[in-house]
């Protein structure tokens, strides 16, 4: 790794944010060169580059906002996106391009005609491949630092488990109520931190849930109240209002791996583009 | 006394909304199923109610000056 350090120091030039802040930076084009030459993961270059202080030039615009150590937090931290389709295909892209270090991609679906109006990662070239293998496509060729783990499978209850092991946050894409009940079992069963979001037409919410949150069942009722899915059967979803809340979804994502910033636990992120209304609203019944 | 609230209804239920929904006429101790009633929202298509921005539910009781909003189940994705 001293030889990696070495490589890194050798090939870092001075930078100049448009602030005049001065900075050392690496390349896109030398992070690949060393990844490919170390045979490690590119994201392990960012971080030892980073270690010495150095910041990999695609991330530049990030560091006014994330430390070089609080980069280093997203570049080790493993995220699983539940659904690749209208939120996931967002989430996906732009956990990618901020640079969380582990993308593990869960869907088992394929794309379908009706799903260009609002899924990023449809083409018609795609229409009935798979979206996860889309997924993963797509990461390598905004950041082929990140680490993909790629599943071709639809959640339930006998693989949540094994899906959700070892992320450290949980994003929830899906597009009916039971698995997303299914998942936030599994999440509460690993303690892991689960961000959730549903759309409807122009309008839609998210919300954090920590293992000891009510979570879920504050928004859906108990399981005999339950719907399968929500009054998007008769509205569609809008790409609009998905990649809005797929956009909230991933601020939460990552103020929980930093641990700070305000998170929605016990309270729903609501929006509505009719009306323009945007509200946080508290899930707990004030007793 | 009569009393006022104003009403937001979302998605689906948007439709139902009054001319009034700004200042909606109610009877103190009103409850949020009257409200539903009387607005013709079916029972089935409400999923979540918030008064003031805390949720609350059918028996909640008006009492004027309450910001009231009414949410069908969203849940894709």
């Amino acid at each position: 790794m001293n030889d990696l350090q070495n490589r890194i120091a050798a090939l870092a030039t001075s930078g100049r944010l448009p602030d005049g802040t001065s900075y050392r930076r690496i390349s896109v084009e030398d992070t690949v060169r060393l990844s490919t030459a170390f045979g490690v993961p590119g994201r392990d270059v960012e971080i030892a580059a980073l270690k010495a202080g150095t910041t990999p030039e695609r991330y530049v615009r990030n560091m006014k906002t994330f430390s070089l150590d609080e980069q280093i937090i997203l570049l080790r931290s493993r995220v699983g996106i539940f659904g690749l389709g209208g939120l996931g295909g967002a989430v996906t892209e732009i956990l990618t391009r901020v640079g969380i270090g582990t993308l593990r991609l869960i869907d088992g679906d394929i794309f379908e005609d009706s799903n260009l109006n609002r899924q990023f990662l449809s083409t018609p070239d795609l229409i009935a491949t798979s979206k996860a293998a889309a997924a993963a496509q797509k990461v390598r060729q905004i950041n082929p630092s990140i680490v993909v783990e790629q599943y071709n499978e639809n959640l339930n209850d006998s693989n949540a488990l094994s899906l959700i092991e070892n992320s450290d946050v949980a994003v929830d894409c899906l597009d009916n109520v039971p698995s997303r009940f299914s998942l936030e079992h599994a999440a509460k069963q690993i303690g892991s931190p689960l961000v959730s979001a549903a759309v409807a037409g122009v309008s839609g919410h998210v919300t954090t849930i920590f293992p000891e949150d009510s979570g879920l069942e504050l928004i859906y009722g108990e399981s005999d109240r339950r719907p399968l899915k929500g009054v998007e059967t008769s509205l569609g979803c809008l790409p609009q209002a998905v990649t809005l809340l797929a956009s909230v979804e991933c601020s939460e994502v990552i103020k929980i791996l930093l641990g700070k910033g305000d998170v929605l636990r016990n309270r729903l992120f609501f929006v509505d583009l009719v009306s323009n209304t945007m509200d946080v609203l508290q899930l707990l019944t004030v007793s | 006394m009569q009393k006022y609230i104003s009403i937001r209804l979302f998605a689906t239920l948007n439709r139902y909304t009054p001319d009034t929904a700004d200042s909606y006429p109610v009877r103190p101790g009103t409850t949020v199923r009257d409200l539903i009633d009387q607005l013709g929202v079916p029972l089935t298509e409400v999923k979540l109610i918030f008064i003031d921005g805390v949720k609350g539910d059918i028996a909640s009781a008006l009492n004027g000056g309450e910001r009231v909003g009414i949410f069908p189940p969203v849940g894709g994705g």
